[in-house]
């Protein structure tokens, strides 16, 4: 026995693909082309499968922005928000984000998982109660299991199972948590949030929703799925990323309630790391106002998600239950989606590949996300490259 | 409050469908590296053994579930 033995599955899997010549995990992405394309393990590709929704990663002002900031800031903060890593600019953005989502508090943090993670590790804790979704992203689990709550999970998006959930806790009602996402990261599913919060109405408790994938793409103003299904009062935590829409890195979390200024010096993921660079800062402030000066990103980017969606579904791929920016084909056998991954790469497609326990269930995914960015030629050089895969369910489409 | 042989009865009958029909199951068989059971069906399982108790099994006690008694003793606190 030795330290090292459980990573021997690992080993194996890596020795494997090694065998094959394959290695999806940390594919290297050599050169970009533009905000779709690049070159990847030395492959020409349409970037499928970067989560970048909205497009702005080179948006000319972002970067414009960020290097101002470079220039009149430097490259880093060096330093933590409770220390000298508080900069004008950070505070700025937190205003901006809790004008955007019409709340009185926000607080912004390094990274999205420390947003996460952070907010689900502190909010409870020992002697209380986190309910939260099974599909839940590793940051929220990570978080519960630090808060030294009791956990309980229910079944994906199934109100009745968390009503009854809810309900057997009687009292400890008043000290529950329950976490949800809005879009789900693996299959891009939408979260019941209007019929949750009638539950959340009727028992108790406090409403946290991850918004990591709806931010910029769902209601009348991008503010996610609790704007679009008319829930936001309802909702108590809203934490969320800007390495998504927004193009960058980091996560916030905004609440009316206000204690949340309280909870600020109390997030450890928040107090012992360094504040967002200020680069990162300044374009994320751009790519939020561009978010709600051009709401045709968002009608770009569903007509891509649609196109994408309905192609896959004519070529007779098992796609995801919604038509969403996040479009997963489930791969039963695990060596057959490892091949396709690679058989996409080389026809000039990059797409994520996901094998359990990182995806939902026991099955493995090709997950694809598509861009604002994404032209509707793009999208169908994407169909192109899967329809080269050798699909049983698609008949003649070998 | 049920009894703990009512328990560990009730136990093998939402487990069987998780086992080969040949396994005999004991207080002492362990649920991943006897029975075979995987992650996801122990998740399962104990989807099927909350419905069943009408109780919620925090995650919280699943690293102290090795064998069905472990588990019958975990249900005996919370039900």
């Amino acid at each position: 026995m030795s330290l090292f033995d459980k990573f021997q599955p690992i080993i194996d899997i890596r020795a494997e693909l090694d065998r094959v010549g394959i290695m999806p995990f940390g594919a290297v992405t050599e050169k970009f082309l533009s905000p779709t394309e690049a070159v990847v393990n030395g492959h020409e590709v349409i970037l499928a499968g970067t989560n970048n929704y909205l497009g702005l990663t080179f948006d000319p002002e972002c970067i414009t922005a960020a290097r101002t900031a470079i220039e009149e800031q430097g490259t880093g903060t060096t330093g933590s928000r409770m220390a000298n890593g508080t900069f004008a600019e950070h505070v700025r953005l937190e205003q901006e984000l809790a004008v955007f989502f019409n709340k009185q508090h926000a607080i912004v943090f390094s990274t999205g998982y420390a947003a996460t993670m952070g907010m689900a590790s502190t909010l409870a804790g020992p002697g209380d109660v986190i309910v939260l979704d099974a599909d839940s992203h590793a940051s929220l689990y990570d978080g519960v299991r630090l808060s030294g709550a009791e956990i309980i999970r229910f079944r994906h998006s199934d109100v009745g199972d968390l009503e009854k959930r809810l309900r057997r806790l009687g009292e400890r009602i008043d000290n529950t948590l329950i976490i949800v996402e809005g879009i789900y990261s693996m299959l891009g599913d939408r979260s019941p949030l209007a019929e949750i919060a009638a539950v959340k109405r009727r028992y108790g408790g406090l409403l946290l929703v991850d918004e990591a994938h709806s931010l910029g793409m769902l209601g009348d103003h991008g503010r996610g799925v609790a704007e679009e299904q008319g829930v936001e009062d309802d909702v108590d935590f809203i934490v969320g990323t800007f390495s998504k829409s927004l193009g960058a890195i980091g996560g916030y979390c905004v609440s009316n309630h206000p204690q949340l200024e309280a909870v600020r010096f109390a997030v450890r993921s928040y107090i012992f790391t360094a504040s967002p660079s200020p680069s990162v800062i300044a374009s994320t402030r751009v790519a939020l106002r561009l978010l709600q000066e051009r709401p045709e990103l968002r009608d770009r980017l569903w007509d891509n998600a649609r196109q994408l969606y309905i192609g896959l579904q004519e070529l007779g791929f098992q796609v995801s239950p919604q038509v969403s920016p996040v479009v997963a084909v489930t791969i039963e056998d695990r060596d057959q989606a490892i091949r396709w991954w690679n058989q996409l790469l080389q026809h000039g497609a990059y797409v994520n590949l996901v094998m359990p326990p990182a995806s939902p269930g026991d099955h493995s995914l090709l997950r694809c996300s598509v861009s604002a960015a994404h032209t509707p030629g793009q999208i169908d050089r994407i169909l192109e490259a899967f329809a080269t895969l050798e699909n049983p369910a698609a008949g003649d489409n070998a | 409050m049920p009894e703990y042989n009512e328990l560990i009865t009730r136990i093998y009958a939402v487990l069987q469908p998780f086992v080969k029909p040949e396994v005999s199951l004991t207080e002492d068989s362990e649920l991943v590296t006897e029975l075979g059971l995987t992650s996801l069906q122990v998740m399962t399982l104990i989807e099927h053994i909350e419905d069943d108790f009408d109780i919620s099994v925090p995650l919280n006690i699943l690293p102290d579930i090795r064998t069905l008694r472990d588990l019958a003793n975990q249900l005996t606190k919370l039900t």
